[in-house]
C-alpha cells in the first residue's frame, strides 16, 4: 500500500509545479512573449473548471446510485456549447464591450448599473458557491482519509480537519498570488488560467487512465465490461423523465449563471472567436470525461464490498487493485479538479463581494465622497484579498458545520439550483428590451425566498429552522406550504420540485413586474445597447460634463488604475481634443470612455456612482438627453455657419490683400510719375529759359545761331505740348467727352499707315512680320484712334524690345464675331506682378529708359474701351504680347463693301 | 428606431453564411431531441431497456453532435472571414 508520506510528497510537489507554471506564465505574458498562452485549446481546458471533484468522484458515485442519470450534468452544458450562437456569443460580446467583471457586475450594470441588484446577486451567489467550496473541501479531505486508512504503516488517521483547514490555507494562498496580481478584472490571470488548463488535462489523463484500468484492467475488454455493467445493480434504465429533462436543463443554466463559469468563459476570454473552438472541443472534454464513469461504478459496485462509499471508487478501485501509482495519480487528478474549481470560484465571488459590497461600503464610511485621501487601488486589492481569504474560510465553515455530508452531488444540486436563480434576469436582460431592474430585483428575490424554502433548508435535514412538522403541514400550519409539495404539487421529485417552482415563480414575477413599471433612462439605454449589442458595439449615455473638474477625477482614478496609467488615459484625451498637457475636458465620450475604464477595476456600478459623485447629475434623464441631442444639433448648426463665415472672411481677406497690393504700387507709381513729369517738364524748360536768355541777353548773334536757338526752343515748346496733350487726351477720354468719327476702311491699309508712322526715320530696326491674308477686312470705327492704339503698341515695341534683333509679328485671328490683333515681340516680356498695373495711369516699368510719361497704354485702354472693344496683355508667349480685341459691330467682311 | 428592411434576396454567399448561422442554431435544438429519446423506450421492470444500450446510444449521439458543431463553426468562420474580405474589396476594388 502506498505510504501516505509518498502521498503528501507527490501532493506538494504538483503544487509547487503548479505555483512555477503559473508563475512562468504570468512572467511571460507581462513580457508579451507566450502567445500561446491566449490560444483557443487553452481557453477550452479552462472551461473545464465545470467539472469540478464533484464530477471527478461524485459522477461515480451519481452513476452508482442511479444509472445514466448522471450524464445530464454534462448534457446541459454541451447543449449550450453546441447552441453558442444563442447565447455565450451575445454573452461574450456584452461582457467585453461593457468590460464586465462579474456576473453580478452584468447584471447591474443591464439593469440601469443598479448595485442593488448587484449586492442581491452576490449574496446569491456567495450562498450558492459556499457549500461548493465545501463540497470541493471535502472531497480532498476524504480521499486522503481513504489513502490514510489503506496505509498500515500510518500510526492514526490524519486529522479530516486539520487536512482540510491546510489545504484552505494553500488554495487561498495561490488565488491571492495569482488572482489579484492586477486590480483589472478585466485583465486575464494568465497565471490562473494556464494553472487551471493544466489542472483540465491532469483530471482528465487521469480518470481516463483509471477508466482504462478497470475496462482493460480489471473486467478484461470492451465486452466482458458490457456484460459485468448488464448484471450490474444499474443494468437497467430506470431514468424519470422529469428528472432526466429538469437536470439537464438545471445544469445548462448553471453553466450559464454559475459565477466561476463565467469568470472563465467570460471575464477571461480574450477572443471571441475562442469561443468557436470551445463549442465543439468542450462538449468533446465533456464526453470523454464521462465515458468511462459508468463502467467504473458498475464494476465498483461488484467488486467493491458493500458499505464503501461508491463516490470513491475512482480512487479505491486501483487501491483495492494494489495500483498504488495509478491511485496517486487518481488522487492527483481529484486534488486538481477540487483545487482549480476553489480558486477561479474565490476569484469570481471575490471580484463581486469587493466591488458590489466592500468597496460602496468603504466609500460609504469614508463620507461618500470620491475625492478623499487615501490610496483607493490599495484598499479595493485589499478588498479582493480579504474577499478571497473571507469565501474560502465560509467554505471551510460550512464544512466544519456541516460535517460532511455523505452524498457528494446533493450539494453540487442545490449549488445549481441556487444560481440558476440568475437566468431569468440574464437571458431577459439580454434578449429583452423592456426587461428592467424592479421586475429583476422582485424575480430574484422570490426564486430565492422560494429555492431557501423548498431546497436550501431542507438539505440540512429536519433542524431548529426547519422542523419536522413544517415538513408535515406547511408553514404556519398552510398545507400548500409544505417545502417538497408546495402548492399541493405532491409526489414529484424534490429537486425538479424545488427547480421548477423556483425558476417558474421567479420568472413569471420577473416578467410581470417588467410589464407593470417603467424603467429608467439608463435602463433604457443600457437595455437597448446589451440587447442589440451586434447592431452597434459603441455606447451612448449621456454624461454630460458642464459641472466635473478633470482635476478631481484625474486623482480619483489615479488612486483606482494607478497614476501611470491614469495620466496615460488623461493626456490621451487631451491630445484626442487638441489640448496640451493632462487634463481633458470633461466631455460625454471621455466620461464614458473613463466610466469604462474604471469599471475594469472597481465593477460598473461602483465606477458610476464614483464618476456621478464628481460630475454631479447621477441620473440621466430623456430631457436631459433630448437636451443633450438638441444641443448638439445647435451647436452642428452653429458650426456650420461658423465654418461658412470663416471661409467668406478668408476670401474677403484675399482680396483686400489684393487691392492693397494694388494701391501700394499705384502709390508708387504716381510718385514715380510725378518725378518723372516734373523731371519731363524741367528739361525742356530749362532749355527754353535759357535759350531764350542767350537770344535776349547775348548781343552779336549770327543768323544762323538765332535760328539754331530758336529752333531748339520751338522743339522743346513742342515736346511740351505733346506731354499735355497726352494729359489732355486722356483726361477727355476717362470722362467719356470725346467724339467718335467713325470711318470704314480695311485692316491691312490701316496697319500699314500705323507702321510709316511709327516707324519714323529707324524702320529698320524693327522688323515687322505681318500676315496680310487676314488682314483683310474691313472695319467700320473711328480708324484714326485704333490708329493711335496700333502706333502706341508699336512704339512701344520699338522702344522696350530687348533682344538682339527686335521683331514684332501682329496676327490677326477671326474668332467667332470678335476680331482678334495680336502684338507678340521677341523681348523679354513684361514681369508677373507688372502685368496687372501696365494699363494703369502713369505706369513705367523699371522707371528707365526715358520716353514716354507712361500714358500710353492707359490711353490705349481708355480708346479700347470706348470702341467697344479691349486691350489686354497675353502671358505666356514668346515676348511682351498685346491683343487688342474688337467687337463684332465693327467687323464686316470685303464682299459686304463691294455690295 | 425602425429597422431597415433587408434586401429581398441575398447574394450567395450571404446566403450561406446566413444559413450556417440558422444551422448553428438549429443544432442545440436538435440535440436536445435526440437525448430525450431514450426516454420513450420501456423504462418499467424487466422490459426496461439496457443501460448499456442507452449508453452506446447517447456516446454516439454525443460524439456527432461534437462533429457538427465543429463542422458549422468552421464553416461559419470560413463564410465570414470570406464574406469580410469581400466586404472590404467591394470597399476598395472600383
Amino acid at each position: 500500500m502506498a505510504p501516505l508520506n509518498v502521498l503528501v510528497l507527490v501532493c506538494l510537489t504538483y503544487v509547487a509545479f503548479l505555483f512555477v507554471v503559473a508563475f512562468a506564465a504570468d512572467h511571460a505574458a507581462r513580457r508579451g512573449r507566450g502567445m500561446w498562452l491566449r490560444s483557443p485549446i487553452i481557453y477550452t481546458l479552462s472551461l473545464s473548471i465545470y467539472c469540478t471533484a464533484w464530477t471527478f468522484y461524485g459522477a461515480v458515485g451519481f452513476a452508482a446510485r442511479s444509472g445514466l442519470e448522471f450524464a445530464t450534468i454534462y448534457l446541459g452544458p454541451t447543449l449550450v456549447m453546441i447552441g453558442w450562437w444563442w447565447t455565450l456569443r451575445k454573452m461574450v460580446r456584452v461582457g467585453r464591450s461593457q468590460r464586465v467583471t462579474s456576473i453580478a457586475d452584468l447584471i447591474s450594470s443591464r439593469y440601469g448599473k443598479s448595485n442593488t441588484l448587484a449586492v442581491c446577486v452576490t449574496l446569491l451567489a456567495v450562498i450558492g458557491t459556499t457549500p461548493y467550496i465545501a463540497l470541493q473541501l471535502q472531497s480532498v479531505t476524504l480521499s486522503f482519509a481513504t489513502f490514510a486508512a489503506s496505509d498500515p504503516t500510518s500510526a492514526e488517521l490524519p486529522d479530516q480537519q486539520s487536512t482540510a483547514l491546510w489545504v484552505a490555507l494553500g488554495l487561498t494562498l495561490f488565488t491571492i498570488l495569482f488572482g489579484t496580481r492586477n486590480l483589472d478584472a478585466n485583465e486575464r490571470h494568465h497565471g490562473v488560467v494556464i494553472a487551471i488548463a493544466l489542472e483540465a488535462v491532469v483530471k482528465l489523463f487521469a480518470l481516463l487512465a483509471v477508466g482504462v484500468f478497470v475496462v482493460w484492467g480489471l473486467a478484461g475488454g470492451i465486452s466482458e465490461t458490457i456484460a459485468r455493467i448488464d448484471a450490474s445493480p444499474i443494468m437497467h434504465w430506470e431514468v424519470s423523465g422529469g428528472r432526466w429533462v429538469g437536470l439537464t436543463m438545471l445544469s445548462a443554466a448553471a453553466f450559464l449563471c454559475l459565477p466561476r463559469m463565467f469568470q472563465v468563459m467570460v471575464v477571461e476570454n480574450e477572443n471571441e472567436d475562442d469561443l468557436r473552438t470551445a463549442a465543439w472541443a468542450f462538449p468533446g472534454y465533456l464526453m470523454l470525461m464521462s465515458l468511462f464513469v459508468v463502467p467504473i461504478a458498475a464494476i465498483g459496485l461488484q467488486t467493491m464490498p458493500a458499505g464503501v462509499n461508491p463516490d470513491l471508487f475512482v480512487l479505491t478501485l486501483p487501491l483495492h487493485a494494489g495500483r498504488d501509482g495509478l491511485a496517486i495519480l487518481s488522487f492527483i487528478g481529484g486534488f486538481s479538479s477540487a483545487t482549480s474549481m476553489v480558486i477561479v470560484a474565490a476569484i469570481a465571488l471575490s471580484t463581486m463581494v469587493s466591488n458590489h459590497v466592500v468597496m460602496p461600503l468603504w466609500l460609504w464610511a469614508k463620507g461618500g465622497t470620491a475625492v478623499m485621501s487615501g490610496d483607493v487601488r490599495h484598499v479595493a486589492l485589499m478588498a479582493r484579498r480579504l474577499s478571497i481569504g473571507g469565501i474560502v474560510f465560509l467554505g471551510y465553515l460550512y464544512f466544519r458545520v456541516s460535517g460532511g455530508g455523505e452524498s457528494l452531488a446533493a450539494i453540487g444540486l442545490v449549488s445549481f439550483a441556487g444560481v440558476a436563480q440568475f437566468l431569468p434576469a440574464l437571458m431577459g436582460g439580454l434578449f429583452w428590451r423592456a426587461a428592467n431592474r424592479t421586475g429583476a430585483i422582485s424575480g430574484l428575490g422570490v426564486g430565492f425566498v422560494v429555492w431557501m424554502y423548498s431546497m436550501f433548508l431542507p438539505s440540512f435535514g429536519t433542524s431548529s429552522i426547519l422542523p419536522q412538522h413544517i415538513f408535515d403541514h406547511g408553514l404556519f400550519g398552510l398545507d400548500w406550504l409544505r417545502p417538497y409539495a408546495l402548492f399541493g404539487a405532491e409526489g414529484m421529485d424534490p429537486l425538479v420540485h424545488a427547480v421548477m417552482w423556483s425558476v417558474l415563480l421567479n420568472t413569471a414575477v420577473f416578467i410581470c413586474v417588467s410589464l407593470l413599471t417603467f424603467p429608467r433612462p439608463v435602463e433604457r439605454l443600457q437595455g437597448a445597447q446589451f440587447v442589440n449589442v451586434f447592431r452597434h458595439s459603441s455606447t451612448a449615455t449621456g454624461w454630460s460634463g458642464d459641472l466635473a473638474r478633470s482635476e478631481d477625477l484625474m486623482i480619483m482614478s489615479q488612486r483606482i488604475i494607478g497614476s501611470r496609467q491614469a495620466q496615460a488615459l488623461f493626456s490621451g484625451a487631451a491630445q484626442c481634443q487638441g489640448l496640451a498637457g493632462y487634463l481633458p475636458e470633461p466631455t460625454p465620450d471621455f466620461l464614458l470612455e473613463l466610466e469604462r475604464e474604471l469599471s475594469g477595476s472597481v465593477g460598473t456600478a461602483t465606477a458610476h456612482a464614483m464618476i456621478s459623485q464628481i460630475v454631479g447629475g447621477a441620473t440621466v434623464s430623456v430631457e436631459d438627453l433630448l437636451a443633450v441631442a438638441d444641443e448638439t444639433a445647435q451647436i452642428m448648426e452653429y458650426s456650420s455657419r461658423l465654418e461658412a463665415k470663416t471661409q467668406e472672411q478668408a476670401r474677403t481677406a484675399r482680396q483686400l490683400r489684393a487691392a492693397n497690393q494694388k494701391l501700394t504700387q499705384l502709390s508708387v507709381q504716381k510718385d514715380s510719375f510725378l518725378s518723372q513729369i516734373s523731371h519731363e517738364l524741367r528739361t525742356p524748360m530749362t532749355s527754353i529759359r535759357a535759350f531764350s536768355e542767350i537770344l535776349r541777353d547775348t548781343g552779336g548773334l549770327s543768323p544762323e545761331e538765332q535760328a539754331k536757338y530758336s529752333t531748339i526752343i520751338h522743339d522743346e515748346a513742342v515736346r511740351l505740348t505733346r506731354l499735355l496733350d497726352d494729359l489732355l487726351d486722356l483726361s477727355v477720354l476717362e470722362n467719356g467727352q470725346v467724339v467718335m468719327n467713325t470711318q470704314t476702311g480695311r485692316l491691312a491699309d490701316l496697319l500699314d499707315r500705323t507702321i510709316a508712322a511709327a516707324g519714323g526715320g529707324e524702320a529698320d530696326s524693327l522688323e515687322i512680320k505681318r500676315d496680310r491674308d487676314k488682314e483683310d477686312v474691313v472695319l467700320t470705327t473711328d480708324l484714326d484712334r485704333l490708329a493711335q492704339v496700333f502706333i502706341n503698341l508699336i512704339a512701344n515695341a520699338r522702344k522696350y524690345c530687348d533682344a538682339e534683333t527686335p521683331c514684332l509679328s501682329i496676327s490677326t485671328k477671326q474668332d467667332g464675331a470678335e476680331l482678334k490683333i495680336d502684338f507678340v515681340d521677341n523681348g523679354s516680356g513684361i514681369a508677373t506682378d507688372q502685368q496687372s498695373v501696365i494699363f494703369e495711369k502713369f505706369a513705367q516699368i523699371g522707371a528707365t529708359k526715358a520716353g514716354g510719361a507712361g500714358l500710353g497704354l492707359a490711353i490705349c485702354r481708355e480708346i479700347m474701351t470706348r470702341l467697344g472693344g479691349d486691350i489686354s496683355y497675353l502671358p505666356g508667349q514668346s515676348g511682351g504680347a498685346f491683343r487688342v480685341t474688337l467687337p463684332a459691330s465693327v467687323v464686316s467682311s470685303p464682299a459686304d463693301e463691294t455690295m | 428606431m425602425k429597422s431597415k428592411p433587408g434586401p429581398l434576396f441575398l447574394e450567395q454567399r450571404a446566403y450561406r453564411r446566413r444559413r450556417m448561422a440558422d444551422a448553428a442554431r438549429v443544432l442545440p435544438v436538435l440535440g436536445a431531441i435526440l437525448f430525450s429519446v431514450p426516454l420513450l423506450w420501456g423504462q418499467d421492470g424487466s422490459g426496461a431497456a439496457l443501460t448499456t444500450k442507452v449508453m452506446l446510444y447517447l456516446f454516439v449521439i454525443w460524439g456527432l453532435l461534437v462533429g457538427l458543431s465543429a463542422v458549422i463553426s468552421r464553416k461559419l468562420r470560413e463564410e465570414e472571414t470570406r464574406s469580410a474580405d469581400n466586404q472590404t474589396q467591394s470597399k476598395t476594388g472600383v
